[in-house]
């Protein structure tokens, strides 16, 4: 096993050249602004004492080495610069929202799944039957529209038609009262607290967004599901197993299942790039105060600093997301660490 | 104990339905071991599986009765077959190590079979599993119980194989091809235990193979398959004088074996006179090949020399991992070697790396044929682009030179003009092998080098394979290096053989010394491992 | 086996199309698609830039799709966006194949350091959720449409490096590629004209999922207001412009670009089987 914590190790120290690249490109970014970067950060209405300022803060007038440790050393101690339109610090904008778009993504992934898997290996036990060409059709049709669109059209049928669902304007109704901060996940800290009338009222305005994202990340989950299905089913070490009488319920699950899902798990790293993305638009369409619509009011109010903090955050998010992916999967494939992962 | 009548079975495939087995019978006693021969096509595979029904999707018993122990297994239920195998008839499949989950420890899944027939309880399945273990002879089975199949060797997941299969003691074993893919020596301690266990627990044994020589060794009575029929029944030791099919005896006549001369493959096949050779074309000396593993240097060559003369044809015989493929790819300057030199013609070889080899006039005196057919041709070529390949870089020919220069040497393989513009999916595996052989000729060369031309093929494909080798070799004059790991094809081909093992020579010599009298143990071995005369 | 010569190349297609009646619908519909980006705005009844006084009609016979807030005519608007939005994905698909397919090659073939340095340089770019890093560097070099085409096409690349990364990988060691060696083909040709062909099925379920992704993505950056801007038309900006209306169950400013939008994606996901069928040669009868 001493082979297997060696791998874990060497994973994690991979991520570090990762990190480092991630903040170069984020550095390059906010360095490549056509013109002089410090009349951006400044902001329109500065004038060209605090221009002069901006300049010195960033350190815009030396070396772009230098520019870059200045830079890294600003990122670490916490100063990601500050917000032209809510005048707080970059971080602390971010930090207090980061919960809202990870309370609202985790769950769509986990309805997506939920839907996702058993519909992947539905389609698998009955290959070019209506069932899996039904299947293929709807969850391409969920690919091919934009989240954007699913997130309005819901809204239009079920708020505006049908009136089931409360009104698309974020978080809780303004009858409810915010739970206590403790993790700021509200399902969770609604539960704590044993305020299930809060907990319900949030679990409602979660619906219809975590539905349109969930739509969109059916799509590559199921297929993988399907094919890695297909391929385990066809493999053979099932034909042994049918060969040797075992039960066809022991044989789909149990074999065939178990091992297909390792392929699918893998599968998740891409499915959270497509799922972060869309975050961002979803989280417009229906007025979510997370991460997502800070970043398009910050662009729409050309508020840079705002918006390079939210590439770095959203991209240090993924390396750890992918890294719990991987690690997961280290720990769950009894082949890694023999055969080098 | 199992009686089949009249056995008939269908596929519906793209072109329709395809009758894979038309109508067979045969009769199996109990503790009676039956080998059903035949070679791709031929519906033995189909006849296994029918028994057990796994067929594939799209298959189906269209007729006939298979009747064991009173119960028609043709029209038997799910949950009554269910019971049936595993339990009362059991199989086992080529290519152990992917026959089992690759992510489930062995000793599970040897107690997930018990469990299911019933013969074990939660408690005491560990413990009969560890017993099956012991059984098919695996040393240290409390601690193997724990491993994944990615952790045995190819021989020992046969083992195990074997071992899931006789967990309940089933009357029948149904072994499909148990040993293709096991290395020689392997396979004779595989087909050992098969017959052991057969014996003390008086289980018949279906042995389903290609190769009429293991068939002959292990085997009470003998039945031949060809496209989907019974061509002939017999016991072993009789087949030689009793066959009266045709087919039977070309395939008697194409098994290679201790002693068969190479034109005794075919029928009306003449001697190959035997060549004089004149100097020393290939000096191999003291090559060696290391390159950087996952867990330290692995030293692929550890110091090879040998000579060949022109005219000559040279075998190199080993196992996987001896090294030989290696050899071969160093010779023909696919790859560079580490330290050590290559003389051709009197000239370095390694005076021009590998990767600009392809510039050097040297390069047409030197090809090869390659093994797997279906990877040795660009799958987006067709025969006579494949031939023509060389040809563009090296002929020094117009487009209307290339062309009559592919149909010549087409003719002088023996594959037909019409099949020139055929892609390479749509040839069977004899002219797949004759366009490798034709691409390797275009551009005239002086050493061919042969890695393991026929292994992939049909034993009677095989048998008009090398014999065209032996000719064209006489008729153009050539030199061979002939790598492969069958003693018995390399016998017959070969004037001389080095024997390699794990990067080393074990033993040099003129064929028919070595195998008179070979020096080294493991040449004993691979001795032991041939199969002999079937009369 | 079959006994007859076999097809070429256009008998081959029809083949393919024949036989899927579902790719031989997603390339009708990729015909009408083009229809629409070349001829499009010598079809449409009104001028897309044309603002009236007819504001906020529904669906009626003089204006199929009705008409915006603007007065301006949906259905022209919907049909002359197709051009903007196909030349941006088919510019950012075309550009990150052919950067994808070279350091695939690249990578896959020769190994050691440049493969080393190329996979981090496309584990870098995939490090960042990829429509998060169109954003930033759209919002970095400016907000011109020629930036969304040179941002989608650097978050697509990786993709296409990886493929043929993987297939060149895995026929490096084949026995045709070392018979092409021994025919007197030097590295580059092997990688060029003997490997890579090779890799093309594979590649062309990628390129057509790329290019609906392409158009999803151009979509999505101009809703939240990077890449194209208003007066021009334009699918995502048509979507956002309408998605204040439909509270107020004014739909059909969003819903008809939305769709059509949709259908585009749906053609491109639908092409890719077929067009895998159609470029590799062991599907050829």
């Amino acid at each position: 096993m001493s082979q297997r914590a060696r791998i874990i190790a060497a994973r994690l120290l991979q991520a570090i050249p990762v990190i480092i690249g991630v903040v170069t490109i984020t550095f390059v970014l906010t360095r490549a602004l056509p013109g002089d970067p410090a009349v951006y950060f400044a902001g329109d209405a500065a004038d060209e004492a605090s221009i002069q300022q901006v300049r010195e803060t960033l350190g815009l007038d030396k070396p772009l080495p230098q520019q870059f440790l200045i830079y890294v050393g600003d990122l670490v101690r916490g100063d990601w610069g500050d917000s032209l339109s809510t005048g707080q610090p970059v971080l602390s904008d971010l930090s207090r929202r980061l919960p809202a778009s990870l309370e609202l993504t985790l769950l769509a992934l986990l309805l997506s799944c939920a839907i996702a898997i058993p519909l992947g290996v539905m389609a698998a036990t009955k290959p070019g039957s209506w069932r899996d060409h039904l299947c293929r059709v709807a969850v391409t049709a969920g690919v091919s529209l934009p989240t954007f669109f699913t997130g309005i059209l819901l809204i239009y049928i079920f708020y505006y038609l049908l009136d089931i669902a409360p009104s698309p304007l974020g978080r809780l109704d303004f009858l409810y009262i915010e739970p206590e901060r403790v993790t700021g996940f509200y399902l969770i800290d609604t539960a704590l607290a044993g305020d299930w009338e809060t907990f319900g009222g949030a679990a409602k305005q979660l619906v219809l967004p975590a539905a349109t994202m969930a739509i969109f990340t059916l799509a590559p989950i199921a297929r993988m599901t399907r094919a890695s299905m297909l391929q385990e089913l066809s493999s053979d070490f099932i034909r042994t197993a049918r060969a040797a009488g075992l039960k066809r319920r022991k044989v789909l699950l149990g074999y065939a299942l178990r091992n297909a899902l390792l392929p699918v798990v893998t599968t998740l790293g891409m499915v959270f790039s497509f799922a972060l993305g869309a975050n961002v638009l979803v989280e417009k369409v229906f007025a979510w105060p997370g991460i997502g619509s800070y970043a398009v009011d910050a662009l729409v109010a050309s508020d840079y600093a705002a918006v390079q903090g939210f590439v770095l955050a959203m991209a240090l998010l993924f390396v750890a997301l992918n890294l719990i992916i991987d690690l997961l999967y280290a720990v769950i494939d009894p082949r890694i660490g023999f055969e080098g992962g | 104990m199992l009686k089949i009548r009249d056995l008939c079975v269908q596929f519906e495939t793209r072109n329709g339905r395809v009758d894979a087995v038309r109508g067979i019978s045969l009769d199996l006693a109990r503790g009676e071991t039956l080998g059903i021969v035949g070679e791709s096509g031929s519906g033995k595979s189909v006849t296994a599986f029918s028994m057990l029904r796994i067929l594939d999707e799209g298959g189906e018993i269209a007729s006939g009765s298979l009747t064991y122990g009173g119960i028609d297994l043709a029209q038997a239920d799910d949950a009554a077959m269910n019971d049936i195998r595993g339990r009362e008839i059991s199989m086992i499949f080529q290519n152990p190590r992917a026959a089992l989950n690759p992510i489930r420890k062995i000793g599970h899944q040897i107690e997930d079979v018990l469990r299911q027939h019933a013969q074990a309880t939660a408690q005491d399945a560990r413990d009969k599993a560890i017993a099956a273990l012991e059984e098919v002879e695996i040393k240290d089975a409390a601690a193997r119980y724990h491993a994944y199949p990615f952790e045995l060797s190819g021989g020992m997941c046969q083992r195990v194989v074997i071992a899931l299969a006789l967990a309940c003691h089933p009357q029948l074993l149904i072994a499909d091809e148990p040993t293709t893919g096991l290395d020689v020596t392997t396979q004779k301690t595989v087909m050992d235990l098969i017959q052991a266990l057969a014996r003390s627990r008086k289980m018949g044994v279906i042995l389903i193979t290609h190769d009429l020589g293991l068939a002959g060794s292990y085997c009470d009575q003998l039945v031949v398959m060809k496209d989907g029929e019974i061509v002939e029944k017999g016991k072993p030791d009789a087949l030689a004088r009793t066959a009266t099919h045709g087919y039977t005896k070309r395939l008697l006549a194409a098994t290679p074996h201790k002693g068969k001369k190479l034109h005794e493959l075919v029928f009306d096949g003449t001697a190959h006179p035997i060549l004089a050779q004149g100097d020393v074309l290939l000096s191999v000396q003291d090559v060696t090949k290391t390159y950087a593993g996952k867990s330290g240097p692995v030293h692929a060559l550890r110091g090879i020399s040998f000579d060949l003369h022109k005219g000559g044809c040279l075998g190199l015989v080993g196992e996987s991992g001896s090294g030989k493929s290696t050899v071969s790819s160093i010779i023909a300057r696919l790859q560079d070697a580490s330290t050590g030199e290559v003389k051709y013609a009197g000239s370095s070889l390694f005076d021009v790396p590998a990767a600009k080899f392809a510039k050097d006039p040297r390069r047409s005196k030197i090809q090869m044929v390659f093994q797997d057919a279906s990877d040795s041709l660009n799958p987006r070529h067709n025969a006579a682009q494949c031939i023509e390949e060389p040809l563009r870089h090296l002929g020094g020919l117009g487009r209307r030179g290339r062309q009559d220069r592919v149909n010549e040497i087409a003719g002088l393989v023996g594959l037909p003009t019409s099949l020139l513009s055929r892609l390479p999916h749509q040839l069977s595996g004899g002219q797949k092998a004759r366009v490798g052989i034709a691409r390797a000729l275009a551009v005239e060369p002086e050493l061919l080098i042969l890695d393991e031309p026929t292994a992939a093929l049909d034993v009677s494909i095989q048998a008009i394979v090398l014999n065209l080798l032996a000719d064209l070799r006489r008729r153009l004059n050539l030199t061979y290096l002939f790598v492969s790991h069958d003693l018995a094809v390399v016998q017959m081909l070969c004037d001389n053989v080095v024997v390699m093992r794990t990067g080393q020579i074990e033993e040099v010599g003129p064929t028919t010394d070595v195998l008179a009298s070979p020096h080294s143990v493991y040449t004993q071995q691979l001795l032991d491992a041939m199969p002999t005369p079937m009369s | 086996m079959s006994t007859a010569a076999p097809q070429s190349f256009v008998s081959h297609v029809s083949y393919v199309l024949r036989q899927n009646p579902v790719t031989m619908i997603a390339f009708a519909m990729l015909g009408a698609l083009i229809i629409c980006a070349v001829f499009g705005p010598s079809l449409v009844p009104y001028d897309p830039l044309a603002s009236s006084d007819q504001i906020l009609q529904p669906p009626n016979a003089s204006h199929w799709f009705g008409t915006d807030h603007l007065g301006r005519d949906v259905f022209s608007r919907v049909i002359v966006a197709t051009r903007l939005d196909m030349v941006i994905s088919i510019g950012a698909v075309a550009l990150s194949f052919v950067a994808g397919s070279i350091l695939g090659c690249i990578a896959g073939y020769w190994g050691g350091w440049f493969d080393s340095i190329i996979s981090r340089g496309l584990d870098m770019i995939m490090a960042f959720p990829l429509f998060v890093l169109a954003m930033g560097i759209v919002a970095a070099l400016g907000n011109t449409v020629e930036n969304v085409i040179y941002a989608t096409a650097v978050i697509n690349t990786p993709f296409y490096a990886r493929v043929v990364r993987a297939e060149v990988n895995i026929r490096r060691d084949a026995g045709f590629v070392q018979a092409a060696k021994l025919a007197g083909n030097s590295d580059l040709r092997v990688v060029a004209l003997h490997i890579f062909p090779n890799a093309l099925p594979p590649m062309m379920v990628q390129v057509s999922l790329n290019m609906g992704w392409a158009v999803l993505n151009a979509a999505g950056l101009s809703f939240i207001g990077l890449g194209v801007r208003p007066p021009t038309p334009e699918w995502g900006i048509m979507v956002a412009e309408g998605a204040n209306y439909i509270i107020s169950g004014e739909w059909w400013l969003a819903v008809f670009p939305g769709l059509w939008l949709m259908l585009a994606v749906f053609t491109f996901n639908l092409l890719g089987d077929g067009l895998r069928d159609m470029v590799d040669p062991r599907q050829r009868r």
